[in-house]
């Protein structure tokens, strides 16, 4: 008995890292590798989660049914999971994906609006589906307040609800106490969804475990959102040398990280000022890659921007807003121009 | 002048909200408030503005059909479906601002000279009300082979209704993306933000631009739609000049070189809602301004 399941989101998480551009064959060969080396569930969508594919959030190269087929086709052991946020993905994405072969739904929601959910898994557990709600931006809300969205969660029948620390915001102490939290009031599993911005994942990832975690997210060589997620392979080796069975094989978990998903972004894992101001100011992760396009596209700076952005409080899914802060800055930048002597 | 007699059935929210903006028209008569709850807070406001406020529900509507032309329908989907057949067969124009699709989509400055005779029209969705103009702005002096729309509003203002079916959010507006506004092919996305103090509404619409425009007449599309929605909703206003951003772009509509970005924030009349609920303040505020044409058009008829 392994002491925690794992889900790995190389190929959903990922590919925000990537802009969304996955290949079939780059999927085939993530799958194949994280499957031998005993990564129970693999989750593969949109970064934004089924139905992302979008101006706000960026096209797909590869339609992501079709990077769903070929997951399923590859996987032997694996099970494979989909991510969907209602309000960008639909109930009829759910049921696609189903059909192709995903067993795994994760449901995602702001930490505060767990109710826009309960149609979405309960047509999961409709379909027979393992249910996770997902409770993204976790930083945002007490302990106390979280459990009340987690509650709200299991009780339209999620198997699991997760801590999302979205923004890589959360220290040791903020991971332990939500999770415990869930711990304390829920009857369902809980898990912990780490990011890397203060370079705390993996530390937050171990600490979850203490209080009970039952699942933890990684992405291999960190490969996501932001600063990136819980590097899997670094996950693995630091909980095999404490002595817990994760059930995965380190070296070859390694070898797929530095072999299949390294050549796709060498630079993974360097923490810059953008990728530590996200976690810093609590800015959604997916946002990096937006916010540097449009400093660029409005000749402004990045990090002002995701500062800005962290100080109106947006959340997940409000992409828009780095075009709108991006212009406002320009504007500003013109008047005070206008203004020297 | 004469005015044209109108009821509001449904006391909630919308209906209340509502109730301010009829009884201020020049030519609707709003003569009734009909409730189902005697103790609604929506059936207290509208007796204390000296209406009529019954708690008998449709069935005090069709008794008294001789007196009323307009129905207003802020009930729900549901309710509306049941109700609907029997203002028709009672000789009643219907104005549904709830889910129910039964008669076209409506959006005023859009295509509402279209639909002055249909006995019934539906008026879409929040989202739909405040970004359909814009794509039909953009389609009427380009190609649209897509469109997006990214409506974020305050988590106080996202009523049990749509939370709990936040797919016929996003599936209406898409549809209306593409049938009212033109678009190719349309996507919608809906964002709730808890933020405090809540934020105003907030839409984003791009438009995939095929070959072949030119920007300064796109631009003025725009700026000349939102002068036509601010007439009925004085709080719509574009965040700053409409961005035209290079791709290429890969859409569901097919690659395009171009797209146009406007960027629109919906403030309330704060007549019922507060001001940052511009969500349903433009719902109310276009059921208002059909009712008034489908009004002028019968005394028209009657002259």
């Amino acid at each position: 008995m392994t002491a925690f399941r794992l889900t790995d989101s190389t190929l959903r998480d990922g590919s925000h890292a990537l802009a969304h551009q996955f290949t079939e064959d780059q999927v085939r060969a993530v799958v194949k590798g994280l499957d031998e080396a005993g990564v129970p569930v693999i989750e593969v969508s949109h970064g934004d989660g089924l139905g992302g594919s979008s101006f706000n959030y960026g096209f797909s190269h590869t339609d992501e049914k079709r990077l769903l087929r070929a997951a399923v086709d590859e996987a032997r052991h694996a099970r494979i999971a989909i991510l969907m946020l209602p309000g960008i993905g639909i109930k009829e994405d759910l049921v696609e994906a189903h059909e192709i072969g995903a067993q795994v739904a994760r449901i995602a929601t702001h930490c505060t609006e767990a109710d826009i959910s309960e149609q979405h898994i309960r047509l999961a557990k409709d379909l027979g589906m393992e249910t996770v709600g997902f409770l993204m931006m976790a930083h945002m809300v007490t302990p106390e307040k979280l459990l009340e969205q987690g509650r709200l969660m299991e009780s339209y029948g999620a198997d699991a609800v997760y801590v999302v620390d979205s923004a890589g915001a959360m220290t040791i102490d903020d991971a332990r106490a939500r999770v415990a939290a869930l711990k304390t009031g829920l009857e369902c599993q809980v898990g912990l969804h780490a990011h890397n911005n203060l370079s705390l994942a993996v530390a937050n990832s171990m600490a979850a475990l203490e209080e009970g975690a039952d699942q933890l997210d990684g992405c291999t060589t960190g490969l996501g959102a932001g600063a990136g997620n819980c590097p899997t392979e670094i996950l693995v080796a630091a909980f095999d040398r404490s002595g817990v069975d994760t059930g995965i094989d380190p070296l070859r978990v390694m070898a797929v990280a530095e072999e299949v998903v390294r050549p796709l972004k060498p630079t993974q894992g360097v923490i810059d000022r953008d990728g530590l101001i996200l976690g810093y100011s609590g800015v959604y992760g997916s946002f990096l890659l937006h916010a540097k396009r449009a400093a660029e596209r409005f000749g402004v700076d990045s990090a002002d921007i995701l500062l800005e952005l962290g100080r109106r409080k947006v959340v997940g899914g409000q992409e828009d807003m780095i075009i709108d802060v991006a212009i406002e800055l320009e504007k500003q930048a013109a008047e005070a121009m206008a203004r020297e002597p | 002048m004469s005015r044209i007699p109108c009821v509001i059935v449904g006391s909630g929210n919308i209906g209340t909200d509502l109730m301010f903006k009829l009884s201020r028209s020049p030519i609707l008569d709003l003569v009734a408030v009909v409730g189902i709850d005697p103790g609604s807070e929506g059936l207290r406001m509208a007796r204390e503005a000296g209406l009529e406020a019954t708690h008998e529900g449709p069935g005090w509507v069709i008794d008294n059909a001789d007196e009323v032309d307009i129905v207003f329908e802020a009930t729900t989907a549901r309710v509306h479906r049941e109700n609907a057949p029997r203002y028709a067969e009672a000789g009643l124009r219907a104005v549904d601002l709830t889910p129910a699709k039964l008669g076209p989509n409506v959006v005023p400055p859009v295509n509402l000279v279209d639909h002055l005779d249909a006995p019934n029209v539906n008026m879409i969705t929040c989202g739909g009300q405040a970004t359909v103009p814009i794509v039909a702005a953009v389609r009427s002096v380009a190609e649209v082979p897509y469109a997006e729309i990214v409506s974020t509003v305050a988590s106080k203002s996202a009523g049990p209704g749509t939370r709990q079916n936040i797919d016929e959010f996003t599936k209406t507006t898409a549809r209306a993306l593409e049938e009212v506004g033109g678009a190719g092919l349309g996507k919608a996305i809906m964002v709730l933000n808890p933020a405090e103090p809540p934020i105003i509404m907030r839409n984003t619409v791009f438009c995939a631009l095929g070959e072949g425009y030119d920007e300064a007449t796109v631009s003025k599309a725009i700026h000349d739609m939102v002068d036509q929605v601010q007439e009925y909703v004085p709080g719509y206003r574009l965040k700053s000049d409409p961005v035209f951003d290079p791709g290429p772009f890969n859409t569901p509509g097919g690659p395009t070189p171009t797209r146009v970005i406007a960027l629109l924030e919906v403030e309330g009349a704060a007549d019922y809602f507060p001001p940052y609920a511009g969500n349903l303040d433009i719902m109310t505020a276009a059921a208002t301004r059909v009712g008034e044409a489908i009004a002028q058009r019968l005394l028209e008829e009657r002259r």
